[in-house]
């Protein structure tokens, strides 16, 4: 018995098998899909082909006439039905907010925009009368291009927002950075795109949604990463539902990179729809669905210009961005090209100066807001694309040219130049790291020699750094976070000393069912079958802030973590009472409480577990049970950082990339599960890979999506990458008492960046400096083809 | 996801499936891997009344060697053509196109006769029932008929098959020793179709190329015999330069289908580069 003592295995560290597998591999997961309710009915959306219209009138007659059909409603329905507009939830100075109508009620500002909705008994039905909706659209001038919307003329998305100017918004010294750049030996100007993405979770957004009359509760299942701030912001503000009659289940979620954050149209329907019809109602969206309106990631251009001394030390940086935010405000979508990105623009550097300016456009296509990294990807690809090209005006190596410009190891905390603080840091050892494991030395003789044979090799170096888990909530309510930023962990210890733990934090492919596991069987040296993890139902858990910016290690962990040091305290003040002993004599060891040097005289974990809740021996005070909550609100974000090198052969005939090797060192603080941390830089990567090398949602000019299908946009699959080879630096956070750090978006940062650097190095015989994302084979092909008519190569 | 109704046949014979196209006529489609089709429903492009499903008639698939040719059932999925050690040994350029269609689920359903009667302008065997001469089997009211794969791809997705008849079978005449052959695909990274694809046939003798077929895919409306690279070849040496100057003229007189991101001289080029692959792995093969 595990309870006894001896010596137990430490599980913190463990590389374990995940324990939520066996059911996702089997097909016994339950995902939204998967619930069936008595009566369900089913809902489709009549959505806009158009990007910009005016909507002169909606005919429903035939649609409702469709055998099997319950009803059909539009935008002007809901609206009388008194359902408000989605609110954005992190507010910038002056920022010209929209009016986000679940169904639109007399505009459409993007293609799949929302117009009606009909509900059916077969989602067959439901199909056949969404194809008979009549929506008389007059069709109006659109600009999908971020740039051009910002051109005087363009067509207008929003008329409180002239010229599509959603906020300006600055962050450094404007003056210094310009005296810098002034005064710099050289500067290097770059103009870069950081390309429209699209997340693409496997699982399809979904929802269900059910309604009581008998206890007047509605509940909603739906894919969501934070299903307690899809109640508050659902029930209070768009359908004024009272929270506490209003539970939010996220069951099974298949993966969410950040696009099931956000409170979309559907949800808030198919939650009106229920109470309205007496039934419950569902829907799952089409692949197609989710292309046109899961919301997109990134879409940055920006105009760079780093300075240098004449060693080869950065002077001084200026930044001016242009952000795409789409039709409508998102939840996050002003934080992310702002406070997550301007203030990551220090990078591992030692910059002496920033100035960065944003301009959030609003453009006729899906809105944009966090995907996978949100914010710090951009960041990354700037500072690394642009030094890559700064080695090469500065003909400098670029491993060296990185080395003199990393923040000395000895300099932490670290105040950026952009309000940041880092926790920690160690950058140096992660690039010699990554440079021996890729035999730099020896890879730019065989990169010459196989030029000479006309093959051409290219190695990408990019180091990064993360920012997760963003805190304190004091500080982020100041910078306009309309929520806080801490996290909420109960752990509910049962009479047999069984553990059940409520974490607000939400898996949806993190495998947080077996790392939080690992603590707890830790800490209270109980095998890790006799703990339980729940998490995704607001009925079941106090309320937490959900899972997305790397955030659940760092900040739910450590919430669990807390009451676990307040239920020892506890197990020994009643351990001691029971042993006649001090509290302070009372040790708790390998799941046994004993007095200090008399370890015969002690108690099991499960004997003062049960003594908790059988009461007949209580000291003074103390309340029977054994459960603790806690809500960790954390002093500062953590910093997680690393090196990645990419090699790869670009095929000159064809234009396209193989990617050789990948090597990978991270340092993400201490590990609780090494399995995981690789597979999550594992799946990081190639979707940073991805955008570097395929994936590319791209609108023509009248707002159409041309990448709107597995058959046109690039997802990477297994056969295109290589082997990754990892290690790992660890460097503890002193922010948290586990000092973890966070990896669930550190591969997607460093890689894109690593890869175009590495494709941009193979081309370099071409004197091509840069290409924008991404290196397609068709622009990589033109692009020699223009150099070689320019006689280059 | 949720196609228009429409009512499910399984057809007994082939000339089951004839009857029930006989009564449906237009209305009617029918079904064999469904890997083209079934998203075509589900996105509801395509709205048939009737499907008849042909998939698991008796003796519709399946390989043999018969009189000098190989033939192969239209039912017989792409895994198994790209498995079959007789496709492998024989006509080793049908295996490996087979082998690179989309992905394994594709090719566990997909079938070799759904596959030239679908004629997607970027499906890979259309090109390699054109290198291979093959004789393409149908069914129909009026009897069964062969077409020659010259006469079969009409325009796009359009064959010379009568909506009332059935592919039931392809023969791939066994070319004669010195002949070898090869197919080189460039994938649309997302879609995995070929945005060019080249089938190479070729017979050397004595070091000369004394019969070619060479055939494209994804760069037209249909798939293209390349006769212009045929002829440079003709009675040429089958060397690197002989065989990379015909590869030059791999788009002469071809009119490119649009694709969207991809420039037209791309396309060209890529068209080039895969023609010289293809003819030098299948010179290779033929022992020249």
């Amino acid at each position: 018995m595990a309870t006894q003592p001896g010596n137990v295995e430490r599980l913190f560290g463990k590389a374990m098998k995940r324990r939520e597998d066996p059911r996702f591999i089997t097909g016994r997961a339950t995902f939204t899909d998967d619930i069936k309710l008595p009566g369900m009915t089913y809902a489709v959306f009549v959505r806009s082909p158009l990007a910009s219209a005016r909507i002169r009138g909606i005919d429903v007659a035939k649609a409702r006439a469709v055998p099997g059909v319950r009803a059909v409603f539009t935008g002007k329905d809901m609206a009388d039905g008194g359902v408000k507009g989605i609110p954005a939830g992190w507010l910038l100075p002056d920022i010209k907010l929209t009016d986000h109508r679940p169904l639109a009620v007399d505009r459409v500002r993007h293609v799949g925009d929302a117009v009606a909705v009909v509900v059916a008994e077969t989602p067959y039905a439901a199909r056949d009368a969404a194809d008979l909706v009549e929506v008389d659209y007059e069709e109006l001038p659109a600009v999908a291009d971020a740039v051009k919307a910002l051109a005087p003329g363009a067509p207008q998305v929003h008329e409180n927002a002239p010229g599509n100017r959603c906020f300006h918004w600055e962050i450094g010294d404007k003056a210094k950075a310009e005296a810098a750049l002034k005064g710099a030996a050289k500067v290097v100007k770059v103009s870069l795109v950081n390309q429209r993405l699209i997340a693409n979770a496997i699982e399809p957004r979904a929802c269900a949604a059910s309604y009581s009359p008998a206890t007047d509760e509605l509940t909603l299942w739906v894919t969501s990463q934070n299903p307690h701030v899809h109640r508050l912001i659902m029930g209070a503000f768009v359908l004024g539902i009272p929270e506490h009659k209003f539970r939010v289940i996220a069951p099974d979620v298949g993966g969410g990179f950040g696009s099931k954050i956000f409170i979309y149209p559907e949800e808030v329907a198919v939650s009106w729809l229920t109470r309205k019809l007496g039934a419950p109602v569902k829907w799952t969206a089409e692949r197609r669905e989710s292309f046109l309106t899961d919301s997109h990631g990134r879409d940055h251009h920006s105009q760079v210009e780093m300075g240098f001394d004449a060693h080869g030390k950065v002077a001084g940086l200026r930044v001016k961005t242009v952000a795409n935010l789409g039709a409508y405000l998102t939840l996050f979508a002003p934080a992310v090209p702002t406070y997550l990105y301007g203030t990551l623009l220090n990078g591992v550097y030692d910059f002496p100066s920033i100035f960065c300016e944003v301009d959030g456009v609003f453009t006729h296509t899906t809105p944009v807001d966090a995907y996978r990294g949100a914010g710090r990807p951009e960041a990354c690809y700037l500072l690394e694309r642009t030094m890559d090209i700064a080695a090469r005006t500065l003909q400098l190596d670029p491993a060296e040219l990185r080395r003199r410009n990393y923040i000395g190891k000895d300099r932490f905390p670290f105040q950026t130049q952009v309000a940041l603080v880092y926790d920690s840091g160690n950058y140096a050892p992660t690039l010699e790291r990554a440079l021996k494991m890729v035999g730099y030395e020896h890879f730019r003789t065989s990169q010459a020699e196989a030029r000479a044979k006309g093959r051409y090799l290219g190695l990408g170096i990019s180091t990064y750094i993360e920012a997760c888990g963003i805190a304190p909530s004091q500080v982020v309510g100041s910078l306009g976070a309309q929520a806080g930023l801490y996290e909420s962990g109960t752990v509910r210890v049962h009479p047999t000393g069984k553990v059940t733990v409520l974490t607000g934090s939400h898996s949806h492919g993190q495998g947080h069912e077996t790392t939080f596991a690992q603590l707890v069987a830790d800490e209270l040296s109980i095998p890790i079958d006799d703990v339980e993890i729940v998490h995704g139902d607001t009925g079941r858990i106090p309320f937490g802030m959900g899972t997305y910016g790397s955030r659940s290690g760092a900040v739910g962990g450590t919430a669990i973590h807390m009451s676990l040091e307040k239920l020892k305290a506890k197990g020994r003040r009643l351990a001691a009472h029971l042993l006649e002993a001090a509290p302070e004599d009372v040790e708790f060891k390998n799941g046994r409480f004993s007095v200090k040097g008399a370890p015969d005289r002690g108690k099991a974990w499960a004997e003062v577990t049960l003594a908790a809740y059988l009461a007949h021996s209580m000291p003074a005070g103390m309340e029977p049970g054994l459960e603790e909550t806690s809500f960790y609100d954390p002093s500062n974000f953590t910093f997680p950082f690393g090196t990645h090198i990419a090699v790869v052969e670009v095929d000159i005939a064809t234009g396209r990339t193989e990617l050789l090797r990948y090597v990978a060192v991270d340092d993400v603080g201490n590990v609780i599960n090494p399995t995981i941390v690789d597979g999550q830089l594992h799946g990081g990567i190639a979707q940073g890979a991805a955008q570097a090398l395929w994936e590319w949602a791209t609108y023509d000019d009248n707002g159409q999506l041309l990448t709107g299908s597995l058959m046109d946009y690039g997802l990477p699959r297994a056969d295109q990458l290589p082997k990754f080879e990892t290690d790992r630096t660890v460097t503890p956070s002193p922010v948290n008492p586990l000092g973890v750090k966070g990896a669930g978006e550190a591969g997607t940062i460093a890689s894109t960046p690593a890869v175009a650097n590495a494709v941009l190095d193979a081309l370099s015989p071409f004197g091509i400096t840069h290409l924008d994302i991404p290196l397609t084979p068709a622009k990589v092909w033109q692009a020699v083809q223009d150099a070689r008519g320019k006689g280059k190569g | 996801m949720y196609p228009a109704p429409f009512e499910y046949h399984r057809a007994a014979s082939a000339q089951d499936a004839v009857a029930l196209l006989g009564k449906y006529g237009d209305e009617a489609k029918l079904l064999a891997g469904g890997q083209s089709l079934l998203p075509l429903m589900k996105l509801r492009f395509a709205q048939p009344r009737h499907l008849i499903d042909v998939r698991r008639i008796q003796g519709l698939s399946g390989i043999r060697e018969e009189k000098g040719m190989l033939v192969v059932g239209a039912a017989t999925p792409y895994a198994t053509l790209a498995a079959s050690a007789l496709v492998q040994a024989k006509l080793p350029m049908l295996s490996e196109a087979a082998a690179q269609i989309g992905d394994p689920q594709v090719r566990n359903m997909g079938t070799l006769g759904g596959s030239l009667a679908h004629a997607d302008p970027a499906g890979d065997l259309p090109a390699v029932a054109l290198a291979l001469a093959a004789e393409i089997a149908a069914l129909g009211p009026r009897g069964a008929r062969t077409v020659h794969a010259d006469d079969f791809f009409v325009e796009l997705m359009t064959t010379a098959l009568a909506p009332d008849e059935l592919l039931t079978e392809v023969r791939f005449p066994l070319p004669p020793a010195g002949s070898g052959g090869a197919y080189e695909k460039y994938p649309n990274p997302a879609s995995r179709y070929a945005l060019v694809g080249v089938a190479a046939q070729l017979t050397v003798a004595g070091g000369k190329v004394t019969a070619a077929r060479v055939a494209t895919t994804g760069l037209a409306t249909k798939p293209l015999r390349a006769l212009a690279v045929e002829a440079a070849l003709q009675g040429k040496a089958a060397d690197a330069a002989s065989l990379a100057a015909a590869a030059e003229k791999a788009t002469d007189g071809l009119k490119l289908r649009a694709a969207a991101q991809m420039p037209d001289a791309y396309r060209r080029s890529l068209a080039v580069t895969f023609t010289a692959r293809a003819l030098t792995r299948a010179a290779k093969r033929a022992g020249g």
